[in-house]
């Protein structure tokens, strides 16, 4: 065991896939020599060598492009992506050609690509380095979406995606890279280094693809939930004493629909929380798929919180960041007889 | 002080549109045998020229002349000319079966047929082609089985993609043929990734890219050559210029304020303007940007100036937007006819050998649209089966997939 922070995971999985599977590929803008505006492909170039690890030119649709070509011809690329609010130059390439690859030739090429990039607020980023896109993903069959919450999850799922056959969505919350907190931005946050979660094992292990995790058992409500707000969620529900159990869903397709309606049916409520915007994003999925499972059981209506239908802005960050107050309330509401 | 017009935008015409007289006096035409041939080493900055010139090896009288011409074997003009004309005819077939509901959409390449049979006969097994929808060349010339085609075409009971896929969106791994887009232009920058994973591995494969001169206009096309001037993979980059993209001729495409080939100089990859209407032009243009790509020196762009001599689809009706009689227009002739003319004056054929050949073809592709058939059609069925439409989606079914083929019936 080793304490590493998200980063350190998510370069600890990289390495250990660049060991051990010549076709694996990593590039995107600033990941060679330099290693990563984040740092995640730090000292990989010169473990690897350049036609490893390499420095793409400031195209993301070539990015993505090179990749699915890659893939055709057997490799497996990683390809970084350096804000996931960059990605929409790639989004033809994406979604238009790295889902539908398998379909459309019998599976005789495919895509097996993992697309990381970092993705939501915190960083007081603005509009264009805090965005949580991952909606736009999970609404294109063919392709899997993951987010992670923690440095151990983060490395077994990296691992996970980097060996699937399936083009993988890798959104990485970048307020969580170097350690956790509960969505107070002006009190002290804890490191992973303090962190259980910040506990990694070394060498390869996976987290499967398509399961969440319960990071908190509990009777009262089901709360569903990813990524940073993860850590929200669970400080909302330390201070509501609410004897809550969340569900962090870490894959969002395939989703752990039997870990939700399980979950749901023993508590009778349910609240979701998700940083990106609200109208069509993935919370809407999850209301959908918990009343189509579990109506019968349901005690109150589902609470939904989440960012603001507005662009991220800058100086309101902290109003838009969904706030563990926020979460209180909701909770709160759903319990009321 | 000078005196501020009111601006207005330029929005570029056609020579001429129905009922003008056709106009091809924009083309750039050098006589055959008059374009230089670098040395495949050369720098890339030295053979700017070539972009401006037109490779072309064939003249009037059929002979063939000038550095380009390439002492191709009796055999391998026989090869060339029976794709073209299987090439034709089978168009020919497939345009018919559409009319007769047999599948929803074909796509004719007619007048284009040398570009994609030459540069097939001048790649080797196991080299990639990223191809548009228009190069049904490359399957054909490398005498793969058309019924096969059809069967695709058709979305019948053996159709290898199982219906999910429009007609003609072949994919052939093993003939060297990657799975077609119609999202035009993606498949250029995917040709270049391609290359770098074979670079990256060190194989000895190559990869071949193709677009159009209309989607040369996306990203991806501007992507592929950034990608390809900087790690300089081995890929051969083709631009059939066939001067139409559905009703909009070239210039809608940037075509009116400089050439396609010349694109190529910004990035300084070696760029060829060639005459794609010349099977003996396109073979020897591709062997030189093949060879170069095989002795790792690089990319190369080619502008392949041809004429969409059919609709772009049959969907389409090319007599709303262009002239009826362009074709007849046409300064750079019949592919067919001029590598025919000029095996006849080599002395290796004759029109009665041809007459005969052309029947012999027909008769094949009427068996095999016969054989295919007998499968089914789109029109008549039998058409693969609901569940199909749910496989391939991931390499394994995940559980909401699983539920929701259930739910379809399956």
């Amino acid at each position: 065991m080793a304490r590493m922070n998200m980063i350190q995971a998510i370069r600890d999985a990289l390495d250990i896939k660049l060991a051990d599977d010549d076709n694996v590929v990593v590039f995107g803008e600033d990941v060679g020599y330099f290693g990563g505006v984040f740092r995640a492909t730090q000292g990989l170039q010169e473990k690897y060598g350049k036609s490893r690890v390499f420095d793409a030119p400031i195209s993301e649709l070539g990015i993505i492009g090179a990749a699915v070509g890659m893939g055709a011809y057997g490799l497996r690329p990683v390809p970084e992506i350096q804000f996931a609010d960059y990605i929409l130059p790639a989004y033809d390439q994406i979604a238009s050609e790295a889902a539908r690859l398998r379909y459309r030739s019998s599976g005789e090429f495919s895509s097996p690509i993992t697309v990381r990039a970092p993705c939501g607020g915190g960083i007081y980023g603005g509009q264009t380095h805090s965005q949580s896109p991952e909606a736009l993903f999970t609404h294109v069959a063919g392709l899997k979406t993951v987010i992670p919450s923690n440095p151990y999850d983060a490395k077994g799922l990296l691992i996970a995606s980097i060996e699937d056959d399936d083009p993988v969505i890798f959104l990485e919350p970048k307020r969580l890279y170097n350690g956790p907190f509960d969505g107070r931005h002006d009190g002290p946050a804890t490191p992973w280094s303090e962190h259980d979660s910040g506990e990694v094992p070394e060498g390869h292990y996976t987290v499967p693809l398509g399961k969440a995790t319960i990071t908190r058992q509990g009777e009262a409500v089901t709360v569903l939930t990813y990524g940073t707000m993860v850590h929200v969620v669970a400080a909302a529900v330390q201070e509501t004493g609410i004897d809550a159990e969340v569900i962090d869903l870490r894959t969002l397709v395939p989703l752990d629909e039997e870990a939700i309606e399980t979950s749901v049916k023993k508590t009778g409520r349910c609240v979701i929380v998700h940083e990106a915007t609200k109208t069509s994003g993935f919370g809407g999925e999850l209301i959908a798929v918990v009343q189509e499972l579990c109506f019968h059981y349901l005690e109150a209506p589902i609470e939904r919180i989440t960012g603001w239908d507005t662009p991220y802005p800058h100086a309101q960050e902290w109003d838009y960041f969904p706030h563990p107050d926020r979460v209180v309330k909701a909770l709160q509401k759903v319990m009321e007889p | 002080m000078t005196e501020t017009k009111p601006l207005s935008l330029q929005v570029p015409e056609p020579s001429s549109r129905p009922g003008d007289k056709p106009d091809f006096s924009y083309i750039d035409l050098s006589a055959a045998g008059t374009t230089r041939r670098p040395e495949v080493d050369c720098a890339a900055n030295s053979m700017r020229d070539l972009a401006f010139e037109l490779v072309k090896v064939l003249d009037k009288n059929g002979d063939a002349v000038g550095p380009w011409a390439m002492d191709l074997d009796d055999a391998m003009l026989l090869k060339g000319l029976r794709a073209m004309e299987k090439t034709r005819a089978f168009d020919e077939r497939m345009q018919m079966a559409q009319r007769q509901g047999k599948t929803s959409i074909y796509v004719q390449c007619r007048g284009e047929e040398a570009i994609a049979c030459g540069q097939r006969l001048a790649l080797k097994k196991g080299d990639m082609c990223f191809p548009t929808y228009r190069q049904q060349g490359l399957l054909i010339a490398q005498d793969f089985p058309i019924v096969d085609m059809i069967c695709q075409i058709y979305s019948n009971a053996k159709d290898k993609l199982g219906g999910r896929s429009l007609p003609f969106f072949y994919s052939e791994r093993e003939h060297g043929f990657f799975s077609i887009s119609g999202n035009l232009g993606t498949q250029f920058m995917q040709a270049v990734g391609w290359a770098m994973a074979s670079a990256i591995k060190g194989d000895t494969r190559i990869a071949s890219g193709w677009i159009g001169d209309g989607a040369s206009a996306e990203g991806d096309f501007h992507a592929a050559l950034v990608f390809a001037s900087v790690y300089k993979p081995p890929v051969v980059l083709n631009v059939v210029n066939n001067q139409w993209a559905i009703s909009s001729f070239q210039g809608i495409a940037g075509g009116q304020a400089a050439n396609f080939a010349c694109r190529g100089h910004g990035f300084n990859i070696p760029s060829l303007r060639v005459d794609g209407n010349d099977f003996m032009a396109v073979y020897a243009a591709s062997s030189w940007a093949i060879e170069r790509a095989r002795r790792n020196l690089g990319p190369t762009l080619i502008e392949w100036v041809t004429y969409r001599a059919a609709a772009h689809s049959t969907s389409d009706d090319p007599t709303k937007y262009r002239p009826k009689d362009e074709l007849e227009a046409w300064p750079m002739g019949d592919p067919i006819e001029r590598l025919k003319n000029h095996m006849i004056h080599k002395g290796i054929w004759d029109e009665e050998r041809h007459t005969a050949l052309k029947q012999e073809l027909k008769d094949e592709v009427r068996a095999a649209a016969k054989e295919a058939e007998s499968y089914g059609t789109l029109g008549k069925g039998p058409v693969p089966g609901i569940g199909e439409m749910f496989e391939h989606v991931y390499k394994e079914m995940p559980p909401h997939l699983l539920k929701q083929r259930k739910q379809a019936g399956v």
